[in-house]
């Protein structure tokens, strides 16, 4: 059988000493950086990516896989233990997660992320290995016209899955795509929008990018609002969860797996929409919804299968299709073509190894996470102990030199000081940072795709929406336009408010 | 009359961006649909991002206002100068007096850091930085740069 091999030949790269060496590293910065308050996934692998530039292909993106899963773990154990979640896919974890804290039940809360987690990482990656070869070999028919429409598609549901405005998201999804647009224009070689610096003829820097709206900007917000007290660490005693509180577990940790695996193949950050999802079918399905709120196993077990699931499943639209459906893949595909490898359909094909050893490693990570983060985690605990103001200098200083080691172009640092700051004026607004990542990466693949598609039919914009010709595309674009007007829908809107709402 | 100013602004921010970008725009060639400039697709996004910020400006007249929040000078003072130091010094000087600036100056961001704080904090961060930077990963990065060197 096909799947049997290609996960043979997975394992087999996974396991070479090399490589299980960079994913225990992965998984340990990750999760070391991940628990650090404040800082969510994005930051975490941002800032660690330039560890990454040294290695070997597939040892760099395996270890970035698991930096990435790493600080996604590392983030729930912040918000059990301290309430204080690094990133929203985890805000939901903390609800129930601290009440269980407060109640003496650190250990069980802990206990039940690390199982659902596990569990959902091991669904996850088989669904990868199942899902990822034909979508390959759908992603491999697509001409520009399919691409196009699906980028459009993934942008849309970016927003749907989002929270805040949906006007605000568009603005800065528009906004993105305009500032990827920056450098020079590859049909013509004419510099756009570069104010005559040749730093700016190969456009803005990612990873600077990345640095400002993720890391200046968020610690600018922290700042704000910077209090004298120490936050209140809980105790953790006795990890085992008792037998009622594995027998509770077992249901919302296969539902929270299943909403999530779903949710995390959407283009746009399905992660995060999966633990609120998940958090509130629990309740809604619960016998006992009164305990929510109030230290339910099954409100930390479930959002926390949702969000691995999710982390993990994001990975089918990277490696099949080159598209990020959140801005860690975004970062990922930057990697990628760092290490000189163009993401897409290809990678499959003509690396089947990297691939294939990606794949199997998140699930070699997530067996590591849980062995690592089970008796590691009293060290843990010491980390939530450092104060921010030791923590923002060093985060300052990390980005700086990551962000310095991908070019060496001291226009990039400037960079992340303008792009702090401006994230940091939108994020006052209530602009959220995502969507504009997202369309920073997608801008230059969006634009070629439509350029390609124009000439093909000579100007005629209804290439796109032909179902006769391009049926695929047609029906992205359909679905993306159901997506559009469902979103701007009152009713919908309401109860997407809601669902976010328990996030306040 | 009620005026939600966080959507006003943000409203106007997007104007005022989409704008410039659109006047940089029609400086480039623009083309035809069929042949498309350098110009056309930066100039369809400008045009849609002024759209939405004109209809979030508008819809925030009669909307109940929220608080905007205070604004953290020192913070801003402190720390945005930190990475533009690092950009414009660290070829010059290199990684370790580099590293030790942006931890000491930012460090003051916070009110409750004073010098001896920031001093141990820069040097703590300058050791962990040479070693595993350098050292550790082998960063084409010179410890002491041009700059500085006897």
């Amino acid at each position: 059988m096909d799947l049997l091999a290609n996960l043979a030949l997975g394992l087999s790269t996974a396991a070479q000493p090399e490589n299980l060496l960079y994913c225990f590293i992965g998984v340990l910065l990750g999760t070391l950086v991940g628990v650090l308050p404040g800082l969510g996934p994005t930051a975490t692998t941002a800032m660690l990516l330039p560890i990454t530039f040294t290695l070997a292909p597939t040892p760099a993106l395996i270890m970035l896989a698991g930096i990435y899963y790493g600080a996604q773990y590392g983030g729930s154990t912040t918000a059990i233990l301290i309430n204080m979640p690094g990133e929203s896919s985890s805000a939901v974890t903390s609800v129930d997660g601290y009440q269980m804290a407060r109640q003496g039940r650190a250990g069980p809360a802990l206990a039940a992320a690390a199982i659902g987690s596990f569990f959902a990482g091991t669904v996850a990656t088989i669904a990868i290995a199942v899902f990822a070869p034909p979508l390959t070999e759908v992603a491999l028919s697509f001409g520009p016209p399919e691409y196009f429409s699906l980028v459009v598609l993934g942008l849309i549901s970016s927003i749907a899955l989002a929270h805040g405005s949906v006007l605000k998201a568009l603005a800065m999804i528009v906004l993105g795509l305009i500032l990827g647009l920056v450098g020079t224009d590859i049909y013509t070689g004419v510099p756009r929008f570069t104010l005559d610096q040749l730093e700016l003829a190969d456009g803005i820097n990612f990873v600077a990018v990345a640095a400002g709206v993720f890391g200046v900007a968020e610690i600018l917000r922290n700042m704000e609002t910077e209090s004298t007290r120490e936050p209140i660490i809980a105790r953790v005693e006795g990890l085992m969860p008792s037998r009622e509180d594995m027998r509770r577990m077992v249901a919302p940790i296969l539902r929270g797996t299943a909403i999530g695996s779903i949710l995390g193949i959407l283009p746009g950050g399905g992660a995060i929409l999966a633990s609120f999802a998940a958090y509130t079918i629990e309740k809604k399905v619960s016998r006992h919804p009164e305990k929510f709120g109030k230290g339910a196993i099954e409100g930390v077990a479930a959002p926390e299968s949702a969000n691995n699931a999710g982390a993990q499943t994001s990975f089918i639209p990277m490696l099949t299709l080159g598209i990020p459906a959140n801005p860690v893949m975004a970062l990922m595909i930057g990697a990628m073509i760092i290490q000189g490898i163009v993401p897409g359909p290809n990678v499959a094909r003509e690396q089947p190894d990297l691939f294939w050893g990606l794949i199997a490693s998140m699930w070699i990570g997530n067996l590591m996470l849980v062995i690592l983060n089970l008796p590691l985690i009293g060290i843990w605990v010491r980390l939530l102990r450092i104060p921010y103001r030791a923590l923002f200098p060093a985060i300052l200083a990390f980005a700086s030199i990551g962000v310095w080691s991908v070019n060496s172009n001291p226009f990039d640092l400037y960079a992340i000081a303008l792009f702090g700051f401006v994230g940091w004026v939108l994020l006052k607004l209530d602009c959220e940072p995502a969507p504009l990542l997202l369309g920073f990466v997608l801008g230059p693949l969006l634009e070629e795709h439509l350029r390609r598609a124009m000439i093909i039919s000579r100007g005629d914009p209804t290439i796109f929406i032909n179902f006769a010709e391009r049926p695929i595309s047609a029906t992205l674009l359909v679905l993306a336009f159901i997506a559009l007007v469902v979103v701007f829908l009152p009713s919908i809107r309401k109860k997407r408010d809601e669902v976010f709402v328990e996030e306040e | 009359m009620v005026v939600n100013r966080k959507d006003l602004l943000a409203g106007l921010i997007f104007i005022g961006l989409g704008g410039l970008f659109a006047i940089g725009s029609l400086d480039l060639p623009l083309g035809t649909a069929f042949r498309m400039g350098p110009g056309y697709f930066p100039l369809v996004l400008s045009v849609g991002l002024m759209l939405i910020g004109a209809i979030l400006a508008v819809r925030a007249i009669n909307k109940e206002s929220s608080p905007l929040g205070g604004v953290p000078w020192r913070a801003l003072i402190f720390i945005l100068p930190a990475t533009i130091i690092f950009g414009f010094g660290v070829r010059g000087l290199g990684l370790v007096p580099a590293v030790f600036i942006v931890a000491f100056s930012s460090a003051f961001a916070s009110r409750q850091t004073g010098p001896v704080f920031a001093f141990m904090l820069a040097v703590g961060l300058t050791v962990f930085c040479s070693l595993v930077f350098v050292y550790a990963l082998g960063l084409p990065i010179q410890l002491f740069g041009p700059w500085v060197r006897f």
